[in-house]
Order: C-alpha cells, then sequence, then structure tokens
C-alpha cells in the first residue's frame, strides 16, 4: 500500500461542515474482538484503496442492541437504539455500511420504525458494488486462484434479509472454487452464536452447534471457509479448533481476502 | 323419499354440531392481542396462491412433496363430486351431474378416478413412513399419544374414503352394464371401468346396488366425520393453510416485532422535562412480553391451529440438531393445546377460573379475568426458549407459512422484562451494554483498533 491509511472520524467531518458518503459501522466486535478488528482495518484499507469517501463514530458508537433485544431485554435495547438513532440523525447520516449481519439487519429492519432511517449495507454487497464498478480492481491471479472455497451464510444475511448472492458473486470475482455445503443459502445452518447464544454457556445436549457446522465445512474439504459475520468467524475458528483442524481449515471474511489481492490504484 | 330425509337429517346435524367447534377455534385465535400483519394485500394473495394452492414450499423436500400433492389434488377435483352427492343427497337423485355433463362428466369423474388411485399409494406410503420407516422427524417424543394416533386416524379415513369411492363407481359401472334401470350410461371412467368388473363382476343386480349404496354412504359419512374430526386434529391445516398464508408477516424475517410500551417509557426516561411525570410512577406495573396465550398476538395462536405437526422446523433447528430439548414444533403445538385449553375452561364459566382479586359477587368469566393458575410456562420449560438462536431456520422451512421464532422471542421477553429472571449469564452483558455501550466490559476505548491501525 503506498497510501497513508486514512480512517477520519464523523466529528472531523462535522467540524469542516461536511458529511461523507458514507458511514462505516464498525461494531462491538469490530471494536474489541482481536479477530473481527482485523477485519474492520482490512475493509478500511479497501475503502481507502477505493476512495470511497467514509469515517466511524469512533467513541461515539454504541451498541445497537442486538443481542438485548433478542435476549428478551427490550429496554436496554431502547435505550441503545434511541441513542445511536440520536447520535446517527445529528450527524444527518444517510448511508451506513457495516461488517456486522447483526448490526445490518437491527439499523436497516428495527432503527427505521424508531425514528432511524438510513440506507444500510453490508460490506459484502459494498464490496460487490465496487468491484463491479472497478473501483476495486483484482490482481488477475489471486492467492485464492483455483482454491476450494466454501461460503457460509450467516443468518442474519441469509434467511434474515435475503442476501445470498452478492458474497458469492465476491468470491467469484477473486476466482476461488466454490463448493457449496449441503446446507447453504435459504438452508444454512446457524453458527451457534444469535439470539445471544454468543454471550451464554449452551443449555444441555449432545455438542455445540458450531461443532456440527464446521464438521459440515470440514466434509467438503474446503481449504478456505467463508464467513460474513464476526460472530461466525469466532464460531467456526473454535470449531475448527474442536476437530483439530484449525491448521487445515482457514476461515476468512471476504474483506481479509480481497485487501491482499487489489491492484494498488 | 326416505333415504333423502335420513341424509337431510345426517347433514343437518353434522354442521349443526361442526359449526360451534369451528367458531371455538376462531374465537380461540381472537384471544390473543390485536396486531397488523397484512400491509400489502396483493402480495398477501401471492403467498394464499403460491404457497397454500400452489404448494410452492412443500417442494423443498420433494418426495413427500409429491405424495402430498396427489392427496391434496385428489382433495380439491373430489370436492366436485362431493357436491353431486349433496345434491343427489337431499333431492334423491343419482348422479344428478352426468346427463347435464355427458362426456365432460366422463373426463371429470375419470380425473377424479385416476388422482384416488394416486391417493392410495401416497396414503400407504405416508402410512409406511410414520409406523414402519420411522421417519425421524414424524417420531420424535412430543408426538407421543393423541399427534400420533391423530395422524393415522386421518391417513385411515382417507383409505376409507377411497374404498367409498371404489365401491360406489366400481358397482355403478357394473350395474350400467348391466342395464339396470336408474343407473343412467356415463362412459367408462378410467379405473373403476375395469376395477368395478374385476371385483364385483358376476354378482347379482340387488347385491351390486347394496355395494353402490354403501360406497356411496360410506364415502359421505366419512366426508361428515371429517367435518367433525377436524377442529380436534392438525388435520385443521387443510383449511387454515389457506388465512394463515394470507395473514404472514410481511416484514423481513430479521425483523422483530417492536415494542412500542417499552419505546415510550424509555422516551419519558431520556426525556429531562418528563423525569417527574408522577402519572408514569401511580400506574400498575405493566407485564411486559407473553405468559400465556392471550398475552400472544392473534397471529400467534392461528400459527398455532394451522401446524399440521409435519416437523420440518425441528428437522432443521440447530438447537434440536445438536440435542437441545428447543422443538419449533412443540412450542407452536404448546400454545394451540394452552388455546385450547382456555377456550374449555371459559366455556365451563366457573367462577374458580377467575383471578381471586377480581373475584366480585356476580362477576363473569371472561378472558379479561381469567386464571387458572397457569401459563405457557407449564407446557414449555425455560431451557427451550434460552435454547434457541433466532436463525429463522424454523421460519424458513414451514410449508404453510408459520413462525415459531415470534412466540419463543415474547416469551423471553416476559422472563427478562417482568420477571426479571433469565440466564445469568446474559446478565453481565446487559449490564455492560447499558453502562459501556459494549457487548463485553472491556476498559479499552472503542476506537483503540483505529489508533493502532492508523499508527501502522
Amino acid at each position: 500500500m503506498a497510501k497513508k491509511l486514512s480512517i477520519p472520524l464523523m466529528s472531523e467531518y462535522a467540524a469542516e461542515g461536511k458529511t461523507p458518503e458514507v458511514l462505516f459501522w464498525v461494531g462491538c466486535a469490530g471494536s474489541y474482538d482481536a479477530r473481527a478488528q482485523k477485519i474492520t482495518v482490512a475493509f478500511t484499507k479497501i475503502l481507502n484503496e477505493a476512495n470511497v469517501n467514509f469515517a466511524v463514530l469512533g467513541k461515539e458508537e454504541s451498541c445497537t442492541g442486538d443481542p438485548a433485544r433478542r435476549a428478551g431485554n427490550e429496554f436496554v435495547f431502547q435505550m441503545m437504539a434511541l441513542q445511536n438513532i440520536e447520535v446517527l440523525n445529528m450527524y444527518n447520516v444517510k448511508k451506513i455500511v457495516t461488517t456486522c449481519p447483526h448490526c445490518f439487519n437491527i439499523i436497516k429492519n428495527e432503527y427505521p420504525e424508531l425514528g432511524g432511517k438510513y440506507e444500510v449495507m453490508h460490506h459484502t454487497q459494498l464490496l460487490q458494488s465496487l468491484i463491479d464498478e472497478g473501483r476495486i480492481k483484482l490482481t488477475d491471479s489471486t492467492e485464492f486462484k483455483g482454491k476450494t472455497i466454501t461460503y457460509h451464510d450467516s443468518c442474519y444475511m441469509g434467511r434474515g434479509n435475503g442476501v445470498y448472492e452478492a458474497p458469492r458473486a465476491v468470491l467469484a470475482a477473486l476466482d476461488g472454487n466454490l463448493v457449496e455445503m449441503p446446507r447453504h443459502g435459504k438452508n444454512g445452518l446457524c453458527c451457534g452464536a444469535g439470539g445471544a447464544q454468543m454471550f451464554k454457556e449452551d443449555e444441555l445436549g449432545d455438542r455445540s452447534v458450531n461443532v456440527e457446522r464446521s464438521a459440515e465445512a470440514i466434509n467438503t474439504r474446503a481449504e478456505i471457509v467463508v464467513a460474513n459475520c464476526p460472530f461466525c468467524m469466532v464460531m467456526l475458528n473454535d470449531g475448527m479448533k474442536a476437530h483439530d483442524k484449525e491448521d487445515e481449515v482457514m476461515v476468512y471474511d471476504l474483506a481479509e481476502m480481497i485487501v491482499d489481492n487489489m491492484v494498488d490504484g | 323419499m326416505i333415504q333423502a330425509i335420513i341424509f337431510a337429517v345426517i347433514a343437518v346435524a353434522t354442521f349443526a354440531i361442526a359449526i360451534p367447534r369451528y367458531l371455538k377455534i376462531r374465537r380461540n385465535i381472537l384471544l390473543g392481542k390485536d396486531e397488523t400483519v397484512v400491509y400489502d394485500s396483493g402480495e398477501a394473495w401471492k403467498n394464499v396462491a403460491l404457497v397454500a394452492f400452489g404448494q410452492k414450499k412443500m417442494f423443498k423436500r420433494w418426495i413427500p412433496a409429491v405424495f402430498h400433492l396427489f392427496i391434496y389434488v385428489a382433495f380439491l377435483f373430489t370436492q366436485i363430486e362431493l357436491i353431486e352427492i349433496l345434491i343427489d343427497g337431499f333431492f334423491n337423485q343419482h348422479r344428478f351431474f352426468a346427463n347435464a355433463l355427458g362426456g365432460f362428466y366422463t373426463l371429470i369423474i375419470s380425473t377424479i378416478e385416476i388422482l384416488s388411485l394416486l391417493a392410495f399409494v401416497a396414503t400407504f406410503v405416508f402410512l409406511a413412513r410414520r409406523n414402519l420407516l420411522k421417519t425421524p422427524r414424524l417420531s420424535m417424543s412430543e408426538l407421543d399419544g393423541w399427534p400420533k394416533l391423530d395422524g393415522n386416524i386421518i391417513l385411515y379415513l382417507e383409505l376409507t374414503l377411497l374404498v367409498g369411492i371404489t365401491c360406489m363407481n366400481g358397482a355403478d359401472q357394473v350395474l350400467q352394464d348391466l342395464g339396470a334401470a336408474k343407473y343412467t350410461d356415463t362412459g367408462d371412467f378410467a379405473v373403476t371401468s375395469w376395477l368395478g368388473p374385476l371385483l364385483f363382476g358376476g354378482l347379482s343386480e340387488s347385491t351390486l346396488i347394496g355395494i353402490e349404496r354403501f360406497g356411496w354412504w360410506l364415502h359421505i359419512l366419512t366426508v361428515f366425520g371429517f367435518i367433525l374430526y377436524l377442529p380436534i386434529s392438525k388435520h385443521l391445516h387443510i383449511f387454515m393453510a389457506f388465512p394463515n398464508t394470507y395473514f404472514a408477516r410481511q416484514t423481513q424475517k430479521g425483523k422483530m416485532v417492536n415494542m412500542p410500551e417499552v419505546e415510550k417509557e424509555v422516551r419519558s426516561m431520556m426525556d429531562p422535562n418528563a423525569a417527574f411525570d408522577e402519572s408514569v410512577m401511580d400506574e400498575e406495573l405493566p407485564e411486559f412480553g407473553a405468559q400465556d396465550v392471550p398475552d400472544m398476538s392473534w397471529k400467534n395462536i392461528m400459527d398455532a391451529y394451522t401446524c399440521t405437526e409435519c416437523g420440518r422446523c425441528t428437522a432443521v433447528c440447530p438447537a434440536n440438531i445438536t440435542g437441545k430439548k428447543l422443538s419449533p414444533r412443540k412450542i407452536v403445538m404448546d400454545i394451540r393445546d394452552r388455546a385450547t385449553e382456555i377456550g374449555e375452561k371459559l366455556d365451563s364459566g366457573k367462577t374458580e377460573y377467575i383471578a381471586e382479586d377480581k373475584r366480585t359477587e356476580g362477576a363473569v368469566l371472561t378472558v379479561d379475568n381469567f386464571d387458572d393458575g397457569k401459563s405457557l410456562f407449564d407446557y414449555i420449560t425455560r431451557e427451550e426458549i434460552h435454547a434457541c438462536t433466532t436463525c429463522n431456520a424454523c421460519v424458513e422451512a414451514c410449508p404453510i407459512l408459520i413462525n415459531p421464532l415470534d412466540p419463543i422471542l415474547r416469551l423471553r421477553r416476559y422472563e427478562i422484562l417482568t420477571e426479571s429472571a433469565g440466564p445469568s449469564d446474559w446478565m453481565p452483558m446487559f449490564t455492560s451494554i447499558e453502562n459501556s455501550g459494549s457487548v463485553w466490559a472491556v476498559s479499552d476505548d472503542r476506537d483503540k483498533w483505529r489508533d493502532e491501525a492508523l499508527k501502522g
């Protein structure tokens, strides 16, 4: 990367009386989880490379309230949602992109009736349009060319919002050899994290959902499993460890796969 | 003439008993809270056409879908013959449509016969799946007892119907060949023109008339039996599938239903001017979420009465697949069974079901003062609702657009908001979100990643 990385804050834009093209909503995982931070940074690098005029909220961002709401705690959810909407509306935000399907779903579907109406994109959708528009150019021979790759649909992008094609289109652009798991698309199996499961122990059962899902991914003989959600990422990585496959099957986010395979603009 | 009178008495009695039974189901559905679910009637009718009429979602599993289609299409077409039976029965006619329709009548009945033959095969396949092959989703413990018996009774009744049609048409075809009086020439039916002589050839005219009448009565009595039986059976889906697909939620599956009452409260908390509004303080502490059927949306209860217990939802549930207790089908069945229980208790009118603090002199039992000391939590355990990942696989799997996820989330809301209970693991998460705006209790600044990235 020749250019110096730039990650402007909304407050910096506002100080100059400007608004960026798009707000990048980082999310709790993207901000704090070590693995998800890498995805966050990779995505900002891509935005820089594609000359996307973006900003982040920094300290002004809070949890969207998703796990609280799904657990049943509507009070905590409403508090977070109303605070966040206040901040977003103060900055006159029109367009949001996020690397987290839970943030995506809740801002897109649940904030509007509380007064927060924005155009919301998941980063895989933005990546697809940047590739289509030629704002991101991939090298002729990406490191994923011909590699066997399987794609894990997150519940909140897939069934929750019907987004199945954009991430697969990006994978196709990387020249990977996509093999689907038996349960994919509309019939995809959950990683086990949603509905605030991420934040508690499992109920008594035979095995964990992520172990079941990882086995399915391993059985495709893929070298790489692609996730689009920081929580799926944690679950699948742990699943691979449970099967002792963490050195053989890599779990990546699309942003990480693209960032090292772009032609410098 | 005497036959017409007997028929009329049985028919009128059937409807007189059946109509209140169906109205009770309607009443039980309306025990739930109001909720607007349809915003676009065009979309709603599209769902009826594709999902209910067109069986679109059944074809996610194509083998059962094909056999189910045989029975379904046979059922639809047989309605034509049923109308004729009703006319013949009330007005003492024989094959009323035959003369009017001529060759077209032969075609219609032949179609019904071919479909009936396919339905006959399908019914045996379904009996085998339930009793011999023990298909996993049809053999789970939540089906023990009545649900299992119910599933089989329906299939046996279907066989009875088909035996009736075969006797009726088969004997009729032979009687026509014999030139028996009253048995007008209908042309050759596709199946009974060869099956009739095979089964009944060589029998005397009076025996044949006996078989034909037996088939006719067996058919119509089974239909009447069906009408009476459906309100207590999972087979009610043959009617409920249509309104239920019409009233399917039209929002994205990922969207949870808002709670305006909580929104209002939080807004007033956040508004400094409303901080000392005492009228809010004086109000009785409201209950949030659902602990029982009347706290659910009417749509949750309609879903419950629509369920045909196929278990496609449970077969794709990640919690169930990995051995947890949660089964979306059981949740839906529990809501139905509890709604039926409440309905029966309300019908009893017993004052013992009036909540103690409302049991004043002359008080009449209604859903508003109802309290039998039970709730849905007597049917559904906490362990079940805690195991849900909200992945929507169950919602996607249902062939008639039932949503098992929505009631689970309403139960969770009751547990957390009204009881202040729930998994203890969740409490630090709530506290952390509330206090530091993050799902994890972390001391770092939220933009530390940015500082580090910019350092390079």
